[in-house]
């Protein structure tokens, strides 16, 4: 009767065996935590706010720097962040001692946001920094907290006209 | 790397994320589900003029299947997490549930049927092959000989049965293609109910194509001669899910053209400038029109043997490289315009990187590798099961003139 039929009984038995062998693999590997709160590792979020802060916030730098606090805030850099330039320095803010700064590669850093780039919107200030500045650090220029050149009353009304 | 950009795109369109081997992708799984679908033909409809093509059919679409996954695991950054979705999936993940109708179609669908309808040539030539090879065809055996005149009965009836539940599975395998993008609401030149449909009846085009064209190529370098009778046969085939295609795809066009939402502009200028030559020479003119054209043509016109053969090799290539423009104009063309309407990127392939033209070459080789390989341990030839089943088993002979 079931002589006919070995090779397919062989056969459930070889998918049952995998089925079980995910299953107890599945078991296995999945986290604990898995589904605690939702799609995801439960105990992720205690070790997610067990992390170092690494971002101390704009507030509390200007709170020693406030000469650099001032500058910045006659310029357009007053809606850029402290730290979206220096990088993270919650521990510098922290104790100033332990940790300097590090010098920043203007050429670099002011690209990085200002690099002419046609999905970036019209208004915003952007230059082709091959053809404006030619490798010269932006800084030999620019004073980085306060970006613009007063000098020159041409481009003031140029730059105004762009808003 | 410096892309062209013209008008407004927003920051994160100016650069495409699915490159060309996700093109591939749907390329690739089209194929699988247009093979199966030709040979459940055979099996479901008892359509006996294509029976050559059926065991070759099913290997195609194992051998391609194998490859569908691979072009998204090398997009990913992360490919060993990909496994993740089976262990913790996520229901309105739509790529997690394609895992499990991807694992559906490959273990019980395919393999199932391809193993049920080998497992007499199995059997014998785990009792005729020597070394590694008689080692192997135990294994797939499953230690189990018994070839009764009634267990071969009943396979040939759970096969039916296979067959039946895979002819919809093979069309949930590539309609979830369609509806991974159809299902994209940002996107209007994917949004579409029709997606899943058109995706359907394109990958049947396309593994029709690619069956006809490997059994043309197969039986010449076997030096046998080809069975004329079941070429016209799948050439009536082709050209009948060709015409129900494009018909879908003009409907889809017609609808989007007079309905003119508010991304019809920027899609039409798209149409005419960046996709004007992979969508409507390659695509349509060459890849649609001409074939059906053809194959119209053989209908028609009383042709001899050869030309109808020659008609048939050249609509084949035709087809399948209009499908895959099709696939590409669907991937590629979708992320061209800026969701704002306003502008256009261009797509830059790489050459040897992850994700370059030199990797989806490989992937696209790869495929037939497999097939050559299972082709060796299968022979799908209806003569070569005929010798094996007398006994005097040939050592794959006809397959190694493959090489
Ligand atoms: C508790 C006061 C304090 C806070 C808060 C603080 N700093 Fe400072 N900072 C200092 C002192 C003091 C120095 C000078 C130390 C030195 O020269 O080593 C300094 C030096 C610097 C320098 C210049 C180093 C150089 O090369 O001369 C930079 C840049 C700087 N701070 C940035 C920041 C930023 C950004 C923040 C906010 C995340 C911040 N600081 C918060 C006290 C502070
Ligand atoms: C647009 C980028 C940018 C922003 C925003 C910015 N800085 Fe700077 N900062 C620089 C650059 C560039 C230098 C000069 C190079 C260097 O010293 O590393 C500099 C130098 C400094 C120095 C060294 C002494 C000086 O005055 O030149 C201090 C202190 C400093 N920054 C503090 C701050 C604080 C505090 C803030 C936030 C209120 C801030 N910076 C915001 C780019 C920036
Ligand atoms: C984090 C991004 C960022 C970086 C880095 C940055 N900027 Fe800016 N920059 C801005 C923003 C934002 C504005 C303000 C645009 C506006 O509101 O018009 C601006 C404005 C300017 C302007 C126009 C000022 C005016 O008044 O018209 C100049 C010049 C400028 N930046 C130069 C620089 C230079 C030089 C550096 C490098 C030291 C630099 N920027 C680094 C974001 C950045
Ligand atoms: C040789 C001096 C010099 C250097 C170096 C320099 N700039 Fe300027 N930059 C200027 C002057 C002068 C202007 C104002 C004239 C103008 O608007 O054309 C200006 C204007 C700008 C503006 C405003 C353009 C606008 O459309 O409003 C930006 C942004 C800017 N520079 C960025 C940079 C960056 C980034 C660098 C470093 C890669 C840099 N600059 C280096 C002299 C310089």
């Amino acid at each position: 009767m079931f002589k006919d039929i070995e090779h397919l009984i062989r056969l459930a038995t070889v998918m049952a065996i995998a089925v079980v062998a995910f299953l107890v693999l599945r078991a296995g590997v999945v986290p604990r935590s898995f589904g605690q709160y939702g799609h995801y590792r439960g105990a992720a979020m205690g070790e997610i706010a067990a992390r170092p802060i690494a971002f101390a916030g704009h507030d509390l730098c200007e709170t020693c720097h406030s000469d650099v606090a001032d500058q910045k805030r006659q310029g357009k850099h007053v809606v850029v962040a402290c730290e979206a330039c220096h990088g993270a320095l919650a521990k510098h803010a922290d104790d100033p001692a332990s940790l300097t700064p590090a010098k920043l590669d203007t050429t670099v850093l002011c690209a990085r946001c200002h690099e002419a780039n046609s999905a970036k919107p019209k208004w915003f200030p952007q230059v082709v920094t091959a053809d404006h500045s030619g490798g010269i650090a932006c800084d030999t220029c620019h004073q980085p907290h306060r970006p613009k050149i007063e000098t020159k009353p041409e481009t003031e009304s140029k730059a105004e006209g762009k808003k | 790397m410096y892309i062209p950009v013209e008008g407004f795109m927003y920051p994160n369109e100016v650069e495409l994320q699915w490159s060309v081997l996700i093109v591939l992708y749907p390329f690739i799984t089209g194929l699988v589900a247009g093979a199966f679908i030709l040979a459940s033909l055979e099996r479901v409809f008892r359509v006996e003029a294509v029976k050559p093509t059926y065991r070759l059919a099913l290997l195609t679409a194992l051998a391609f299947l194998l490859v569908a996954p691979l072009p998204l695991q090398l997009h990913l950054g992360h490919p060993e997490r990909s496994f993740e979705m089976y262990l913790t999936p996520h229901r309105s993940s739509a790529m997690a549930m394609f895992g499990f109708v991807y694992l559906w179609y490959l273990m019980a669908v395919l393999l199932l049927e391809i193993w049920l309808d080998y497992r007499r040539d199995i059997v014998v030539k785990s009792q005729t092959s020597t070394g590694i090879m008689r080692f192997i065809y135990r294994v797939l055996t499953l230690g189990s000989n018994v070839i009764s005149e009634r267990s071969l009965r009943i396979d040939e009836r759970l096969g039916y049965f296979i067959t039946l539940i895979g002819i919809p599975s093979a069309f949930l395998l590539h309609g979830y293609v369609g509806f991974i993008f159809g299902s994209v609401k940002a996107n209007p030149w994917w949004s579409s109910p029709l997606m899943p449909i058109v995706f359907i009846f394109s990958a049947m085009v396309s593994g029709i194509a690619a069956v006809m064209l490997l059994y043309m190529i197969t039986t010449r370098l076997r030096g046998k001669e080809i069975d004329i009778r079941c070429l016209d046969k799948i050439a009536q085939y082709l050209m009948y899910t060709f015409v129900i295609d494009f018909s879908l795809e003009m409907l889809d066009l017609l609808q989007r053209i007079y309905e003119a939402d508010e991304s019809f502009r920027s899609l039409d200028f798209m149409v005419h400038t960046r996709l004007w030559t992979s969508q409507v020479i390659v695509q349509i003119l060459l890849g649609t029109v001409t074939p059906i054209a053809l194959l119209g043509l053989t209908q028609i016109l009383k042709l001899t043997e050869k030309t109808r053969k020659r008609v048939y090799a050249l609509a084949g290539c035709l087809t399948v490289m209009g499908i895959f423009a099709m696939r590409w104009n669907v991937v590629i063309g979708g992320q061209l315009f800026s969701k704002s309407f306003l502008g256009y990127t261009t797509y830059k392939m790489g050459f040897a990187t992850r994700e370059g033209l030199l990797t989806a070459i490989a992937l696209m080789i790869l495929p037939f590798g497999i097939l050559w390989l299972l082709v060796k341990l299968l022979p799908p030839w209806p003569d070569a099961s005929s010798i094996s089943a007398s006994g005097e088993f040939e050592q794959a002979e006809p397959v190694r003139s493959l090489v």
